[in-house]
């Protein structure tokens, strides 16, 4: 057909609205539980207390941006140990990379926020409007008494929601309890009630509003993600050669010529995303198991074996339309690729525990000032100053003495100080001006540069560290 | 495939699908191919436009609100009055607020009281180091190591010509040196020797040797002992017998390391001839006492402080 006779269609398409159907089954029973588990821990969390001593935040997971620190149960994190979170982020990216290798676009079906907080906001939209039916049946409806009643129920519950939503976020920046009662005498910060009112929105609007189109249209995962499945990645597929040709029941029975499929449209009225999983994998399936589901249930009441929908990968589907059994999960599972992201997130993974335990709760950074170099002194002793920054990464104050070793000509002491040991305040840190003077007669004196090694350690315990560095002599 | 021998790529023909046909099939094609791979022409969301629209409306309203249009002179201002510059100006002046404490309690404090109090020391310190930079740093260097072939003083060492307590930094940055503005500004007068025809060459020669054993430096010896008569006359009431110096007429001690204008034969034959002295302002007039007083901290912490 030629495209002169014909009106192009519009460049832009209304959405068409998604009312997926109530649906029992084993994935949707996951589902309900991953649900309340990560909503659960998302709003719990902050709640937990951990006592650090009596200088110290007692909450067990901070954010505190303010004072620069990251607290997470027994560990704490100071910003020049940033490596931690940074650590923490690869090990998420690779997870992801691990789990789409293996599982397809499982993040999103199960895990993502935006999935979470839809399948709830669609859950209250059922409560209140009732199941697929009766909320197209509102939908097309004029607006009415009834129409206004519910939607506003809804938007409203929807909008609670959000602020709870909203409000759970900033509790993990700020001492949750403290937060709380600020926000609710109007004792909070601006930003504060920003974040809230941002989150609430977002919230508000992508779980209610947006839905589907947030991850076909807005977010980019998907698009990474379709390119990091293989072959072998498990994800969930329509089997065609058992389904086809679909046909609708007659008499209660089905034609022997004629496949499984009965075309009831349960897979298509469950999905939330609004697709028809029988034209095979797609752009905007998240493989959330919901078809699977609707599909299985119909398989049982036809007397049909289960899994006409199913989780499958494309190497299984020639195998299995020639006859052969289907590769064993653990098989889709264990290839050379999802062992090298294993290894990979394991082997950092345990690196960071391992720098986690073996780190020293004490730091110390030497900076030597350079301007000028050196300082000769009115009896030509020479003299380098060093900025040293001492932090005290424990819920103690603690002395910390400072020493010098490899280099016997030289001695040290500290601006303002009588002695060679300062005090640093329970989880504080101090800047000191150092200086290292080498007495004339001898080598560092005269000597270009010469290396030293400045300790601090504390007293009350074996813990030291150390810094190498330069003294400049009098002929630099 | 298109004909791309020409290397331009012709408009492709595009593909809809037959209005007629009820199930919802794959979407059009925007007739492109590429190596067999073609490209669904989809509709864009609507609100999507509608979002585009709202951006433009929202341009509108923020032109109104708020300066957008440059202009000859300055730009449009808007409605509300927004200025980053105000705004910059009212955080200074909220920072200003805060450091006023401060400012009031280091006047009120007694000069070497000031180190023992730690949090006003560490303010002091800072603000002084701020004033110091923009005040100080032209002649003494960023990092207070002056600069000797000027004879802009090191401040870094323990050797001060007119006192290195707080007291004495005080003093010396409040009226300065040489400075008529103040009648108690530091003062010190050192005759041109060899110019003013008071010691002749050779004199100065032998004085210049005797200067340079005070300190242990290479020098003739015989040069020296005669130089010793002439330094006990003319250099002595200034300068001590034994090159000590002295803070109060704010002569430099000469039998140390640490020399103002060098410490090589040339350059002390040179302040003996011509005599040499340097000038800094008074700062009584340009900054405030606390200010001055902060300056004196960080002055006195950066490693000479008596």
């Amino acid at each position: 057909m030629s495209s002169a006779d014909q009106t192009p269609p519009s460049l832009y398409a209304k959405r068409e609205p998604i009312f997926p159907r109530r649906v029992k089954g084993s994935f949707r029973t996951m589902k309900w539980w991953l649900l309340f588990l990560m909503l659960g821990i998302y709003y719990v969390i902050p709640w937990i207390r951990w006592d650090r001593g009596p200088d110290m935040p007692d909450q067990a997971v901070l954010l505190d941006l303010a004072n620069r620190r990251f607290f997470f149960f027994m560990i704490e994190i100071w910003p020049h140990e940033f490596y931690f979170v940074a650590g923490l982020l690869i090990m998420a990216g690779i997870g992801l990379f691990l789990f789409t290798s293996a599982l397809g676009r499982v993040w999103c079906g199960y895990a993502c926020p935006q999935t979470v907080w839809t399948d709830l906001f669609i859950q209250v939209e059922r409560w209140i409007e009732g199941d697929r039916n009766a909320r197209l049946r509102l939908h097309r409806k004029p607006w009415d008494f009834e129409k206004i009643r519910k939607y506003g129920l809804k938007w409203t519950v929807w909008f609670l929601i959000g602020v709870a939503t909203g409000g759970a976020w900033g509790f993990y920046f700020a001492d949750a309890p403290t937060l709380f009662v600020d926000l609710f005498t109007g004792q909070a910060h601006f930003i504060a009630y920003m974040t809230v009112l941002i989150l609430t929105m977002t919230t508000f609007l992508f779980g209610g509003f947006f839905r589907e189109q947030i991850c076909i249209y807005a977010c980019p995962w998907p698009r990474i993600q379709a390119a990091m499945m293989d072959e072998d990645t498990l994800t969930i597929d329509y089997r065609h050669w058992r389904g086809e040709p679909r046909g609708k029941l007659k008499k209660g029975q089905l034609d022997p010529n004629q496949g499984d499929c009965i075309d009831c449209m349960a897979c298509v009225n469950v999905c939330p995303m609004g697709i028809d999983i029988r034209n095979g994998q797609q752009m905007e399936c998240i493989t959330c198991g919901l078809c699977i589901d609707a599909c299985d249930e119909v398989m049982d009441r036809i007397g049909k074996p289960r899994g006409l929908i199913g989780y499958m990968a494309l190497s299984d589907q020639e195998a299995e339309q020639a006859g052969k059994p289907q590769k064993s999960v653990w098989k889709h599972i264990f290839r050379p690729r999802t062992v090298l992201y294993t290894t990979l997130w394991a082997g950092i993974g345990i690196a960071l525990i391992v720098a986690l335990f073996i780190r020293a709760d004490l730091d110390m950074s030497v900076a030597p000032v350079r301007n000028p170099t050196h300082v000769v002194l009115s009896d030509g002793t020479v003299r380098n100053v060093y900025d040293i920054r001492l932090r005290n990464m424990h819920n103690e104050p603690r002395q910390f003495e400072l020493s010098i070793t490899e280099n016997p000509d030289l001695s040290l002491s500290i601006e303002g100080e009588p002695g060679t040991q300062v005090t640093v305040g329970a989880d504080e840190q101090t800047l000191l001006r150092v200086y290292l003077t080498a007495p004339p007669g001898t080598t560092s004196n005269t000597a270009d540069t010469s290396p030293v090694r400045i300790w601090a350690s504390i007293a009350s315990s074996t813990e030291r560290v150390y810094s190498d560095t330069v003294f400049n002599g009098r002929n630099q | 495939m298109a004909d791309n021998s020409d290397n331009k790529v012709k408009p492709p023909e595009r593909q809809y699908p037959d209005p007629a046909a009820k199930l919802k099939k794959d979407p059009p094609t925007t007739g492109h191919s590429w190596d067999g791979i073609e490209e669904y022409d989809n509709p864009m969301p609507r609100w999507w436009v509608w979002i585009f629209i709202i951006t433009i409306v929202w341009s509108l309203g923020y032109w109104v609100a708020y300066p957008a249009w440059p202009g000859i002179q300055r730009a449009t201002s808007g409605v509300l009055g927004y200025s980053s510059r105000a705004d910059v100006a009212a955080e200074i002046s909220e920072f200003e607020a805060r450091n006023e404490q401060f400012f009031v309690q280091l006047v009120e404090t007694d000069l070497d009281g000031i180190h023992d109090d730690d949090e006003l020391q560490r303010f002091a310190v800072n603000a002084g180091a701020s004033v110091f930079r923009a005040q100080c740093s032209q002649c003494h260097g960023t990092g207070g190591a002056g600069v000797q072939a000027a004879g802009f003083p090191n401040l870094l060492n323990d050797e001060w010509l007119w006192g290195g307590t707080m007291e004495d930094i005080h003093e010396t940055i409040r009226y300065g040196i040489r400075n008529e503005d103040y009648a108690d500004a530091r003062w010190s007068e050192m005759p041109a020797f060899g110019r003013d025809g008071i010691l002749s060459e050779e004199e100065i020669d032998e004085t210049v040797h005797f200067v340079l054993s005070l300190s242990d430096a290479d020098h003739d010896a015989d040069l020296a002992a005669a130089g010793a008569e002439h330094y006990e006359m003319n250099c002595a009431s200034c300068h001590g017998d034994g090159g000590e110096g002295d803070y109060f007429i704010g002569a430099p001690a000469l039998n140390t390391q640490v020399w103002l204008y060098g410490g090589s034969y040339d350059a002390i034959f040179e302040s003996i001839y011509y005599s040499r002295f340097g000038v800094m302002p008074g700062f009584a007039g340009r900054l405030r006492d606390a200010e001055i007083r902060a300056v004196a901290a960080y002055v006195h912490q950066l490693g000479g402080g008596q």
